[in-house]
């Protein structure tokens, strides 16, 4: 018995080697920082930490199997999100070389680079986590890094009220969600999603009761992923947030949010009986689709409209992103592999273009002093390069061709339309119209408005435009030839399903 | 095959040519603009010699895979009927481009790349024979015009844009809703494909048949709603005066000479091809709404005081008798929309030259601002007519044919079942001389009160560049059409017997007569 255990940890331990790469470079870094008090070493160590991460991943790729006894699931599907982290992460790291907001102050960063790489941890377990324990912790150590990354200039007011509003947003969800989730224990007796979704099917259950411990549960996710309702947190949060940890809310940490927000819902209430590998039956017929779909219409309807309305740029991209979680949301709706492969993809180029945008805001704050698209008027003549990724990214964002976006919301729509979800296609769509409207405004700013205002041109670096094309012209090329990200989410498709 | 892709892809590498040149180097920058336009122009023409016209079906074919997860590959073809419209697009580029020598003024080396992206997306939707492909070069074309529009438009430019770009993408959100819905519907529900799902035109347009009625209904929907907006169609065309008059006058010829073509076109190839039995059930409501279009069009025409305008409207006005000729669905209606798609490309492309002409002049388009005009550009004066007699109809000249054949073939139409139509239809031909002439005579005739107008130029070497090409195919047109005519003859009796068919089936009507000239077509 006592080998029986020690064996399958030590087993286990080859697993979770990207994550383990992640731990020891998480402690390397802040002795590095005692020692050397120097931020290049810093950085240059969670780089190289998040590369050997990535070799163990690749290492690592077609595994599908649980580790520490059904604790985490080590799959494909965890292993598509995991690599959209650690992308993620690298481009933060490397944004957060250029950022002067970071920069400009009397601070050594040793605790920026560690939360960074902490939060990647904690997003890693998420992506992979199977046990209600699991999924609190690894939840809570993404969070409580984020809350501190939120706050980082903490000179600043806005920022410091960003994390203090963030902490108490996060523990009231929190606190729902370990509600819900110990409801479902007392039905149960188990917090291994596997058993209870077997001790479920094999005893049915008191309805009200799942449904209500269920929602519960999911309200925590839905805080991550910033679905309406519980979404009030992020506008605050993002425009006060240092501009790369904003970035990286807004693509990574809602990422970790998506994947057990799915592996959750797919795990606990799937009808491994009733169901295909294509189209996923629930038990006992609780409308969760239904459920999800009111949420993915609530969150890109309020989204979008209220984005209609600010004048910020980063706040507008916060806005917006709460709108792209809607759409996301209408691939889960749909409970099928061709749904979930379309989230993958979507989220995939949302990556490259969110990033791309927020970059391109960080790099002309610098130099104009402000995020206001008021102060964007003419900058396309100032700084045609960046102006023009920025459109490209806009472009895509609102999801037409030839670029990424397009594809992300061609796919996402061809599922939903595909499992007859007509309805919510068309709401989809009216969405993304008046999305159009307010990313036009800020490419009409940036070209047609004051075409010549007479001021210079605006230098930057050769290596932050550098930075910005990385993911510009995959923005553009993916747009016409997605073929290879279509394969490698249809291979990711796949959840561990249990032994 | 190989002069097909060099007309879709020279404009893309004069665009990206151009790209390299300093911005300083504006002779060098337009010239070579003009240079590319003149030799896709020169290519294209090699199209029409090669171009079998008793063949009905798609020429010069190519396709390459692309996307073989969604069966969507670059698939490129004509047919009659593209080939028209392809001519049309690189005839009127170069002239466009000649035209803005004079007009725009500021950042040259943006707006003549931009000008090419244009056309190369232009091109691109008259010949793809992909669902996919040809979205994309349908949204391609709302980048280019949106900046044209917005950056070197006149004073309200920014609320002409954007009007112009949202109400578009309503219109083609929805139907990428349907490309979609089709894709999956003929990919996996009838076909069965193992990727279950395509957007190979030349197959779906073949499953017409095994597409329940109600999802034909809903997708022709989805489809029309895109189109007709383009079109536009009386009640969707709020977006057109207000994009015309703000557009600077090369963006208003190509606004006018190929961009609502799009519009037309798309009804013919898709919504009428792939859901034929939707198209007669709504060809009635559609219908009724060109007439409307026609007699609104021309009603609201003639109260304008600003001629740019007034020509915009007109162009509703002449669209209507497009849509009217397409869903009469007869041999004469198609055979009679296509050439007034050609024809209003020339007359209105014209127009709007000769408006900004004027424009560049004295830098007003109120009509009241000008009178006498004829004394003091007596050549001017002439081309104008030309022009405006085109608009009109006046036999002789291009227009007429067009709207005979439409009005005919609208008073023939089984479909439509109703010569009242035709009937209302024709009073835009009487009202079209009134606005027209009107207008005429209020800007050339008369004395020349306005002491601004006594010393203005007649027209530049330049300008006559530009007019005599567009004179030459209005006189052609309008005395011998058949060169034309015949050229999209084939395909569009193809598509006629397609609708006979199915109308043959239906024990509702009559077994229709196959007349001899259709015999030739079966190869």
């Amino acid at each position: 018995m006592y080998n029986a255990v020690v064996n399958e940890l030590i087993g286990s331990l080859g697993l979770i080697k990207p994550e383990l790469a992640l731990l020891v470079t998480f402690v390397v870094v802040i002795i590095a920082d005692l020692i050397f008090k120097n931020n290049k070493v810093n950085l240059g160590l969670s780089i190289l930490g998040t590369i050997v991460s990535g070799i163990f991943l690749i290492g690592m790729s077609g595994t599908n199997t649980s580790a520490f006894a059904n604790l985490i699931a080590v799959d494909p599907f965890s292993e598509f999100f995991k690599y959209l982290i650690l992308i993620s992460t690298l481009i933060v790291l490397v944004m957060s070389e250029f950022s002067e907001e970071l920069h400009n102050r009397d601070v050594w960063m040793g605790e920026y680079y560690m939360l960074v790489l902490g939060m990647a941890l904690g997003m890693f377990l998420l992506a992979g986590a199977t046990n209600l324990i699991m999924i609190y912790l690894a939840l809570e150590t993404m969070s409580m890094s984020s809350y501190i990354l939120s706050g980082y200039t903490k000179e600043i007011k806005r920022s410091s009220e960003a994390s203090l509003k963030y902490v108490i947003f996060g523990s009231l969800s929190s606190g729902i969600m370990i509600y819900g989730m110990s409801i479902l224990f007392g039905m149960t007796g188990s917090l291994d999603l596997y058993a209870i979704q077997s001790y479920l099917a094999a005893n049915g259950f008191f309805q009200p009761a799942i449904f209500i411990s269920g929602l519960m549960v999911i309200a925590g996710f839905a805080y991550k992923i910033s679905a309406v309702p519980f979404h009030f947190w992020t506008p605050d949060v993002y425009e006060g947030s240092p501009i790369t940890i904003t970035a990286y809310l807004s693509v990574a940490s809602k990422a970790a949010g998506f994947a057990v927000l799915v592996r959750f819902i797919k795990l606990t209430f799937f009808d491994a009986a009733g169901s295909s590998d294509e189209s996923w039956i629930m038990m006992n017929s609780i409308p969760w689709d239904m459920v999800l779909a009111v949420l993915a219409v609530a969150t890109m309807t309020l989204g979008n409209i209220v984005a209609l309305w600010q004048s910020n740029v980063k706040r507008m991209l916060a806005y917006s992103s709460i709108a792209h979680a809607g759409y996301l949301l209408m691939g889960i709706v749909v409970m099928t592999n061709t749904g979930l492969m379309s989230i993958l993809v979507y989220f995939f180029f949302y990556l490259l273009m969110n990033f791309g945008a927020f970059i391109v805001v960080m790099l002309f704050a610098h130099k104009i002093g402000s995020e206001e698209m008021d102060d964007y008027e003419g900058i396309g003549y100032q700084a045609p390069v960046l102006a023009s990724l920025l459109t490209l990214f806009l472009v895509s964002l609102t999801g037409l061709p030839p670029t990424a976006g397009f594809i992300g919301k061609l796919v996402l729509f061809g599922a939903v339309l595909d499992s007859g979800w007509y309805w919510l296609a068309v709401i989809g769509v009216l969405n993304s119209v008046v999305s159009l409207y307010y990313y036009a405004k800020v490419v009409r700013n940036m070209w047609l408005r004051k075409v010549d205002n007479g001021k210079g041109t605006l230098k930057f670096s050769i290596q932050s435009q550098a930075l910005v094309m990385v993911l510009g012209i995959p923005t553009l090329v993916f747009g016409l030839f997605f073929g290879p990200i279509m394969r490698w989410a249809e291979h990711s498709v796949r959840i561990f399903l249990g032994n | 095959m190989t002069a097909l892709l060099v007309t879709l892809f020279l404009p893309l590498l004069g665009a990206l040519l151009l790209l390299f040149f300093k911005s300083e180097n504006k002779g060098l920058i337009k010239n070579t603009a003009l240079g590319i336009s003149l030799l896709t122009f020169v290519v294209s023409v090699f199209l029409m010699l090669g171009f079998n016209s008793n063949n009905p079906g798609f020429q010069f074919i190519y396709e390459a895979v692309w996307i073989s997860a969604f069966d969507a590959g670059f698939r490129i073809g004509l047919d009659g009927m593209s080939l028209l419209l392809v001519m049309l697009t690189t005839f009127i580029t170069p002239i466009a481009i000649l035209s803005s020598f004079d007009s725009i003024k500021k950042r040259e080396k943006e707006y003549y790349v931009m000008v090419l992206i244009l056309q190369f997306a232009m091109t691109g939707v008259f010949v793809s024979l992909d669902l996919f492909l040809f979205y994309i070069f349908w949204e391609l074309i709302l980048i280019p015009m949106y900046f044209i529009i917005g950056i070197w438009g006149g004073k309200d430019r920014l609320y002409a844009t954007v009007k112009f770009f949202l109400f578009t993408v309503v219109g083609s959100l929805f139907m990428l809703i349907a490309v979609v819905w089709l894709g999956y519907y003929a990919g996996s529900e009838i076909l069965n494909l193992s990727n279950g799902f395509t957007t190979n035109y030349l197959v779906i347009k073949e499953l017409h048949d095994r597409i329940p009625v109600d999802l034909q209904e809903w997708m022709f929907l989805a489809f029309a709603l895109s189109f007709l907006i383009k079109v536009p169609l009386f009640p969707l065309h709020t977006w057109l005066p207000d994009a015309h008059t703000e557009a600077p006058t090369p963006g208003s010829v190509i606004l006018a000479g190929v961009l609502l073509k799009m519009g037309t076109y798309g009804l013919i190839r898709f919504n009428i091809e792939i859901f034929p039995v939707a198209s007669m059930n709504y060809s009635g409501i559609i219908s009724t709404l060109a007439v409307v279009g026609i007699i609104y069009g021309a009603l609201v025409a003639m109260v304008q005081t600003d001629i740019k305008r007034l020509v915009a409207y007109s162009s509703v006005s002449h669209l209507g008798f497009v849509v009217l000729g397409i869903f009469a669905m007869t041999a004469e209606g198609f055979q009679g929309a296509i050439i007034q798609m050609v024809n209003h490309g020339l007359s209105t492309g014209m127009l709007f030259l000769c408006v900004g002409m004027l424009y560049e002049r004295r830098h007003t388009r109120l009509i009241s601002e000008y009178g006498g005009i004829a004394k003091v550009m007596p050549n001017f004066a002439v081309m104008f007519a030309i022009a405006m007699f085109a608009s009109v109809g006046l036999p002789g000249l291009n227009g007429f044919i067009g709207e005979f054949l439409t009005l005919k073939g609208a008073f023939d139409s089984k479909i439509l079942g109703s010569y009242w139509y035709t009937i209302f239809g024709a009073t835009g031909v009487i009202f079209a001389a009134v606005y027209l002439l009107w207008m005429y005579q209020r800007v050339m005739f008369g004395t020349v009160d306005n002491p601004a107008n006594k010393n203005l130029p007649d027209l530049t070497s330049k300008e006559w560049a530009m007019l005599v090409p567009i004179v030459i195919f209005i006189v052609w047109i309008g005395i011998y059409p058949n060169t034309f005519l015949k050229i999209s003859d084939a395909s569009t009796k193809q598509l006629v017997n397609k609708i006979e068919m199915i109308k043959f089936n239906k024990p509702a009507y009559e077994l229709p007569e196959i007349k001899p000239a259709d015999k030739n077509i079966k190869k």
